[in-house]
């Protein structure tokens, strides 16, 4: 097993939700990353999480950008230590909006340059930080405060977006796979050039759960195929153990749905849709895993 | 209809009673609830509008271009650093001489994230070509929100308008609502230059150093028209709904020795501060900024003028109290406060009066005067 360093960066009694998954996730890419790195943090979760001035809740310095620009900013900086001659990991560590909608042009640019960092989404499926709006992450159907009748289009597929820019490494994540996480992160830490990983973390506040359901959530969507755990390394794609197992067996998209508010009152067009769009993604890549496309 | 509601919400009534047919919006603190309750007034029925939620403030001022381009009433709403990262397409929306009205509640600017009250935000904006009036209670949030479409979409002005509220100190405080029916007040939108398929034209094409300042000479002229405008739609506004407004509100101005000059809600505060100076012997007045652009003609007669600035322009000074100079000639006693939501009360400014030389610059709570 790989020995998960007792190190903490992100210390204790931070302002995160209760069950906040997120911030769980960030304990892990910090401790996978280890301490010569700078956090690029956008406007999001994470720039409360980090704690108010004077205070910090991060052993290691975090920048905090506007919201459009994480990515442009991480570009400047990851160029500046390449002049410096300094190895210190540049890691942009946005929320799904800051990267699927008012950052993603930054993001495509960062990619295009061949920028050397690594850019991870945590991916809660909303705006969390201004109180649950939709974003352009946000699944069909859900409730959001900007769509309080339910989301009436799709998540927009953002891996798709990504990987059209033939990253060296990417991969997706779940925070109630945390090994799983941290191995990513060392991973794409020592490959060079720009990175990207896209980790699922459910939102209690967000996804109307009880706290203490965080994990059994982040399980649920990986075991119902809802999302799928994979790496893209050069191109071709491994698709991660508990995903392969989901795809030959999927647990009913229900157990998934059934237990997160936002939900409620979803149409069964738009859950038939949804179990749609799933299988579709699942069975595109399991055909691309074989080497069939 | 007498109601309870919060500044936002305010903003929201109003938007949904002059009927848009375009509302382009991205949330950011404390404008948000502006954009939840008007997404909940399109779901339930109450509101029949094209909402977009669109990806980011640049792309949410660039709906309402196009929307309004075509030729159907807009608003937008936003603050702070989204109000910033819009700038780009806030003056386009002012040279292609659309009548968008957006609420901008007031806030801070990073870095030092902070999403107090402050009006660096709007006068980063002072010359982009839009109106700019600031309010200081809900019912006015509301009343200003209507009049601003009326405004925008008059044929002298064709500007837009930006209605301006502090952020959580009226964005977030529940006051007494009336909201109205507007009826013929807001008649149907006609945005003469409207996109004509028709009558195919270019719309801001090059333009060459022979032309380009003619269209910005005219934008002025409308700024200078735009104050006869504004005086005839509040007059109207007051006959019809009993709510009389002016480019300041005056507040025991007429006998005053001494003219608190402030914007938004300490404009409100310091009609309190006359009051507690008052029953101390000190015959003072104020007279709250509701309009900056286009900026109004102020008198003081003479007398001695403080003015309290929630905003500054770094080498320079406060932005409020340079206007007043330039325009009045008058040497305000400058007082910079309230950055950042710092708060700043009634006591403190009749602190500022009490202790006022004329001329002078004074930073509020530095040097642990606070
Ligand atoms: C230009 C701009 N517009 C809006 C905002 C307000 N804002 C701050 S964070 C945020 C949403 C962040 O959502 P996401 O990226 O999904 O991260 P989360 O909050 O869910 O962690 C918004 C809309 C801002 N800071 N700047
Ligand atoms: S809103 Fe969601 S992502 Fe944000 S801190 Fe709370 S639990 Fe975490």
């Amino acid at each position: 097993m790989t020995a998960i360093p007792k190190e903490e960066y992100l210390l204790k009694c931070t302002s995160a939700c209760a069950g906040c998954s997120s911030s769980l996730c960030l304990r892990y890419v910090t401790k996978a990353a280890g301490p010569d790195t700078v956090l690029v943090v956008p406007a999001c979760c994470t720039s409360v999480i980090q704690g108010i001035y004077p205070n910090t809740a991060m052993d290691i310095p975090v920048y905090n950008i506007a919201f459009a620009a994480a990515a442009a900013c991480a570009s400047g900086m990851s160029n500046a230590f390449r002049a410096l001659e300094r190895d210190t990991n540049v890691i942009v560590y946005a929320g799904d909006g800051g990267t699927v909608d008012i950052g993603i042009q930054a993001l495509s640019g960062a990619f295009e340059r061949g920028t050397d960092f690594l850019y991870i989404c945590y991916d809660n499926e909303a705006y969390g930080n201004t109180g649950m709006q939709r974003s352009g992450a946000t699944p069909l159907g859900a409730r959001t405060t900007t769509t309080p009748g339910g989301k009436p289009t799709p998540k927009k597929d953002l891996d798709r977006i990504v990987e059209a820019h033939n990253p060296p490494y990417m991969a997706t994540a779940c925070s109630a796979y945390p090994l799983d996480l941290y191995k990513k992160v060392k991973k794409a830490l020592s490959i060079e050039g720009p990175k990207f990983i896209h980790i699922l973390a459910p939102c209690p506040p967000g996804w109307r759960y009880s706290s203490e359901k965080t994990v059994e959530m982040g399980k649920l969507a990986v075991k119902t195929g809802s999302w799928v755990l994979y790496e893209r390394e050069n191109g071709a794609l491994t698709i991660n153990g508990p995903s392969k197992a989901a795809m030959k067996k999927p647990l009913p998209l229900e157990d998934y749905i059934r237990g997160q508010g936002r939900f409620k009152g979803i149409t069964p067009e738009a859950l038939e849709e949804m179990r749609r769009q799933i299988q579709m993604t699942n069975a595109r890549l399991s055909r691309e895993a074989e080497g069939i496309c | 209809m007498l109601t309870i509601a919060t500044g936002n919400k305010a903003v929201a009534a109003a938007v949904k009673a002059a009927k848009p047919g375009v509302i382009a919006a991205y949330p950011i603190t404390p404008q948000t609830e502006i954009v939840e309750q008007i997404a909940e007034y399109v779901t339930s029925g109450d509101l029949a509008t094209q909402y977009v939620p669109v990806e980011s403030e640049h792309s949410a001022m660039a709906a309402c271009i196009g929307a309004s381009a075509a030729g159907v009433r807009t608003f937008t709403a936003t603050s702070s650093h989204g109000l910033l990262y819009m700038h780009e397409m806030v003056h386009w929306a002012a040279g292609a001489r659309l009548p968008i009205v957006m609420a901008n509640v007031n806030r801070a600017l990073g870095p030092g994230w902070n999403v107090w009250a402050e009006h660096s935000d709007a006068f980063s904006q002072r010359d982009t070509g839009w109106l700019q009036v600031f309010v200081s209670t809900v019912q006015e949030a509301y009343d200003a929100t209507l009049m601003a479409f009326r405004i925008a979409e008059h044929e002298d002005v064709l500007l837009p308008v930006m209605v301006n509220l502090d952020g959580f100190t009226l964005s977030h405080i529940t006051q007494s609502l009336e909201a109205v029916d507007p009826g013929d007040f807001i008649p149907p939108v006609r945005v003469p230059h409207a996109i004509d398929v028709e009558n195919p034209c270019v719309y801001g094409p090059l333009t060459g150093p022979t032309e380009y300042y003619k269209f910005r000479w005219d934008m002025e002229r409308s700024m200078r028209d735009a104050v006869g405008v504004i005086a005839d739609v509040e007059r109207e506004f007051a006959e019809r709904f009993g709510r009389q407004y002016g480019v300041t509100e005056d507040y025991r101005c007429e006998d005053a020795e001494v003219i608190i000059v402030a914007v938004g809600t300490l404009g409100k505060e310091a009609e309190v501060a006359v009051d507690l100076l008052r029953e101390e012997g000190i015959a003072a007045g104020s007279m709250r900024l509701r309009w900056f652009r286009p900026f109004p003609k102020l008198d003081f007669g003479g007398r001695d003028v403080v003015v309290i600035d929630r905003d500054y322009s770094f080498g320079f000074g406060g932005v409020v109290a340079h206007s007043i100079r330039s325009t009045t000639g008058a040497e305000p006693y400058s007082v910079i406060a309230g950055l950042g939501g710092q708060e700043v009360t009634y006591g403190d400014i009749a602190g500022f009066v009490r202790t006022r030389q004329p001329g002078a610059e004074f930073w509020f709570g530095v040097n642990g005067n606070v």
